[in-house]
């Protein structure tokens, strides 16, 4: 399939949305603002069920801001989300947002097990606590990212990696369809960074959507199938082979990525 | 000290006053908790400003000064502020922390000029009541002893304050216990409660509508310096003890009944014990004790440890 590419003068593709249930996630003109200027302008995308996409582009481009408005975490200027074809405020079940590890504060005094029990919370349900059964499956979710034994430990005292799988656990703790991760590899260990994309290949290989912000452009044909590539802009959408292509990473990138740096995550990924 | 407890003087006039403090203290030091974690402590202090305007549009309403409209007035008054700042913060694309300041200044200003304006110099307004209460004098006229209390006729005498606090603290009380899912995932993680649909803006405005009539009910009674020690002392104490939501919570209670109790007691009798014939005010004592019980954490509390420090 041929990456869509979009002009840099603003033709911008649209099509209407049609209510497709085995659609994950379909975004429709997406902006985004802080003040006057857009972080994410006009951008359409569309995560194919089953797969893992990559969300790339440099500092700044807007990546957690298209994540976070997509989902209405923060409000957005224009466009349309579905997910599985349903507007977002309909569908808050069927996904798992991860946010970025350093959004929180994690002198919070809380346990990993505390946290992973807020994925919970529409199991649990409006004004009841968490039981012994929550417990359970909370205890379950951390065994998953190898954290059972720090079930009980503040997440003050956990390492960063082990902080991002207890954010994982509560991610699984949601048992949605469609997994949003912002950065789960962000300043992890390499062991946890091979425990996260272990787990996440489970749930691919259970038929899960998945998509997450990436950094790291080395790692992005090993781990990834498809790759949105942004920079406010829509730069390019679609499967790694073709997508995540010097040509496009440059048009992403522009100058910040240097020629030989390029060519080497090209060569690494080719 | 046992004579002292049991004498009829100490049912009349100490009693009163203590339960009056420990309702207060416990009130304010219960949203205080998120308060503090949302580190958005001084809104208690703020909310003092807001509810200026809310008291002066309560009492022009009515026409009577009466505890209960104007705690729904600086309640109202709270709300108003709350939407006035997230309209200011979007429209104006400015920082939280400046739409508030703006906000909660404006609108103590406003309640400056109403009160100077309209015409309350017939009826005696007296907002620096309000603002500075006085603990020693809410006594209970009609208590000869301990038996007082099983004594219907003796209990309607009660200071209306105790009954006014303790509605306040259920009150508040319930709040947290029913919401105390969707607090504690807002405080931590706004971003991943808005993305599951946790109510976050209702819990906000509710924690600051608590924070709100907690802190009026309490001026009323015991003025504003234990207010203000008491949203931030209790919690900040209780923080250093223990690593869980829940036990903080409690340990902040137990911390502001303590400090309502000691700081009561060594204002009204220390200085006789050291030879000086005035007791010192309480108030002031309360939260002198509240601000000590903080110190005394911060150097031996089993889980203190400096802001920033490495995890292990």
């Amino acid at each position: 399939m041929q990456a869509e590419l979009i002009a840099q003068d603003g033709q911008l593709q649209s099509s209407a949305i049609g209510v497709r249930e085995d659609q994950p996630l379909s975004v429709r003109g997406l902006t985004v603002s802080y003040g006057d200027k857009p972080a994410v302008f006009s951008i359409d995308a569309d995560f194919r069920p089953g797969e893992m996409t990559a969300i790339i582009g440099p500092n700044g481009a807007g990546k957690s801001t298209f994540l976070k408005g997509a989902l209405g975490v923060i409000p957005r200027l224009s466009g349309d989300v579905r997910i599985f074809g349903r507007p977002v405020d309909a569908a808050r079940a069927r996904f798992a947002f991860v946010p970025q590890r350093a959004s929180v504060d994690w002198d919070f005094p809380a346990r990993a097990i505390d946290v992973v029990m807020m994925g919970l919370y529409h199991d649990i349900g409006l004004f009841r606590l968490a039981g012994s059964r929550h417990r359970t499956q909370a205890l379950e979710c951390l065994s998953r990212v190898g954290m059972a034994d720090f079930a009980h430990r503040q997440i003050g005292q956990l390492s960063g990696g082990q902080q991002q799988r207890v954010f994982l656990a509560r991610a699984l703790a949601q048992n949605a369809d469609l997994y949003l991760l912002d950065e789960p590899f962000a300043g992890v260990d390499a062991a946890t960074e091979r425990a996260i994309i272990d787990v996440l290949k489970d749930l691919k290989s259970l038929g899960r959507t998945i998509a997450c912000v990436h950094h790291n452009l080395t790692t992005v044909t090993e781990y990834f199938d498809s790759a949105l590539l942004l920079n406010v802009r829509k730069i390019a959408e679609g499967p790694v082979e073709t997508t995540f292509s010097a040509g496009n990473l440059q048009a992403t990138y522009g100058g910040r990525l240097a020629a030989t740096h390029l060519d080497d995550v090209i060569r690494k990924t080719g | 000290m046992i004579d002292e407890l049991l004498s009829p003087e100490f049912v009349q006039l100490s009693l009163p006053p203590i339960v009056i403090g420990i309702l207060a203290s416990v009130a304010c030091a219960l949203p205080g908790n998120f308060l503090l974690l949302r580190r958005q402590a001084l809104i208690g202090d703020a909310i003092s400003h807001v509810v200026l305007p809310g008291i002066v549009v309560a009492f022009l309403v009515t026409g009577v000064i009466s505890a209960w409209p104007m705690m729904i007035g600086a309640a109202l008054a709270a709300i108003l502020a709350i939407v006035m700042i997230e309209v200011i913060r979007r429209i104006g694309q400015v920082e939280p922390g400046a739409a508030m300041g703006v906000v909660f200044t404006t609108l103590f200003a406003a309640g400056v000029l109403l009160l100077e304006q309209s015409d309350t110099s017939s009826v005696h307004l007296d907002v620096e009541h309000a603002l500075h209460g006085n603990l020693e004098s809410l006594i209970w006229f009609d208590a000869i002893g301990w038996a007082s209390l099983t004594n219907p006729d003796a209990l309607a005498g009660l200071p209306p304050q105790i009954l006014r606090l303790a509605v306040v603290l259920s009150g508040v009380a319930i709040f947290l216990a029913l919401f105390w899912k969707e607090l504690a995932i807002s405080t931590f993680d706004p971003a991943f409660a808005a993305a599951i649909g946790a109510p976050t803006g209702i819990v906000s405005a509710g924690l600051v509508i608590a924070t709100a009539i907690a802190a009026v009910a309490a001026f009323d009674a015991v003025g504003s310096i234990i207010v203000i020690a008491m949203f931030i002392c209790p919690p900040a104490t209780a923080r250093l003890m223990t690593n869980r939501l829940d036990r903080q919570v409690a340990w902040s209670v137990v911390f502001a009944a303590a400090a309502a109790i000691i700081g009561y007691v060594v204002a009204g009798y220390g200085p006789l014990w050291f030879g000086y014939a005035n007791a010192v005010s309480a108030a002031g004592m309360i939260a002198t004790v509240s601000g000590v019980l903080l110190g005394i954490a911060c150097l031996f509390g089993p889980v203190r440890r400096r802001v920033g420090e490495a995890a292990q």
